[in-house]
C-alpha cells in the first residue's frame, strides 16, 4: 500500500514532536525567586535587608548574556569601625543564584569590586552588602538580556 | 595560567589604590549540554586570594555565573612598599599563582 503524503506528513510530525520533548526536559530548571530567597537567607542569615547605600552599576539592556561588566559600590566611610565586610552578588534566573561573594575589610579604602557576570535570561541581579555591624543593605537592576548565557548546547 | 595583573608601580603612603586581575579560564558552568545530551562537567575557578605582604586584603567565591576569563577588580590602602600575591582555586585541583610589587613613598 502506497504512503500517502497526509500520512507521510502525520507521521514526520510525530517524530518530530516526539523529539522535541527530550530537549525541552534537558533544559536546567531555573533558579526560582524562592531558590533566590534561600540562597539569600542561606549566605546572610535572617538578618532585614534595606534598601540603600548600595549601587549596583550593570547595563539594563545587554545583547551577549555571556559577560555582562558589573560593578558594585557601597557607600561606606571605611574606617576601622565603619566598613563593608563582604558584598554579596544574586541572580534570579540563572541555572544557580548565587554569582559571587567578595570579601573586604577595614583597610580596603574603597568598597567598590567590579567583575563580568553570565545572565541567562533577562531578570533582575541583586547585590547586597554586609557591614561590620552586620547592618545588611541591597540593590537591585532589572536587566533585559538579548541573548542568553550558560544553557546553549555545546557543539 | 597566563594571568594579568594592573597594581600602580608606586604610590604614596595611605594612598587607596585599584588593583585589577584578569586571569584564563574557560568557567565551565556544569549546566550545559553537548549536541547529544550528554552534561559538559563543571570546571570553574571556586576561590580568588590577594595577599598583601602575607596578610589577606581581598577574598572572592566565585560560581558559574561568572564569566569566562574571570576578571575582578578591588581597591586597598597601601601604607609599606611590598608584594601582592594572587591566587585562583577552583575545579579539578587548578591552582594558579601570580604576584606583583609596589614601592611605597
Amino acid at each position: 500500500m502506497p504512503t500517502t503524503r497526509r500520512q507521510f506528513l502525520s507521521l514526520a510530525g510525530g517524530v518530530t514532536a516526539a523529539g522535541a520533548i527530550p530537549i525541552v526536559t534537558l533544559r536546567p530548571v531555573e533558579a526560582t525567586p524562592a531558590a533566590l530567597a534561600i540562597a539569600i537567607r542561606n549566605a546572610l542569615g535572617e538578618a532585614t535587608i534595606r534598601n540603600g547605600k548600595v549601587r549596583l552599576d550593570i547595563p539594563p539592556l545587554v545583547e551577549n548574556g555571556n559577560t555582562v561588566p558589573m560593578t558594585v559600590s557601597v557607600a561606606c566611610k571605611m574606617t576601622s569601625t565603619e566598613y563593608v565586610k563582604s558584598i554579596h552578588i544574586f541572580n534570579e534566573k540563572n541555572p544557580q543564584p548565587n554569582i559571587a561573594n567578595f570579601y573586604l575589610n577595614a583597610s580596603s579604602g574603597r568598597a567598590q569590586v567590579s567583575t563580568r557576570v553570565r545572565l541567562a535570561d533577562s531578570q533582575k541581579v541583586i547585590a547586597i552588602a554586609r557591614f561590620a555591624d552586620d547592618s545588611l543593605w541591597q540593590a537591585s537592576a532589572e536587566i533585559v538580556v538579548t541573548l542568553a548565557a550558560c544553557t546553549e548546547e555545546m557543539n | 595560567m597566563a594571568a594579568l595583573i594592573n597594581v600602580p608601580a608606586r604610590a604614596n603612603a595611605g594612598d587607596i589604590i585599584e588593583i585589577r586581575t584578569l586571569t584564563s579560564h574557560i568557567m565551565e558552568t556544569g549546566f550545559r549540554h553537548t549536541a547529544d545530551g550528554k552534561l559538559v562537567p563543571r570546571d570553574i575557578i571556586t576561590n580568588f586570594t590577594c595577599r598583601y605582604n602575607g596578610v589577606e586584603i581581598f577574598r572572592a567565591d566565585l560560581f558559574p555565573a561568572i564569566a569566562a576569563n574571570p576578571y575582578l577588580s578591588f581597591f586597598t590602602v597601601v601604607n609599606e612598599s611590598g608584594k601582592f600575591e594572587f591566587e585562583w582555586i577552583g575545579d579539578n585541583g587548578y591552582s594558579t599563582t601570580a604576584s606583583a610589587s609596589i614601592t611605597v613613598e
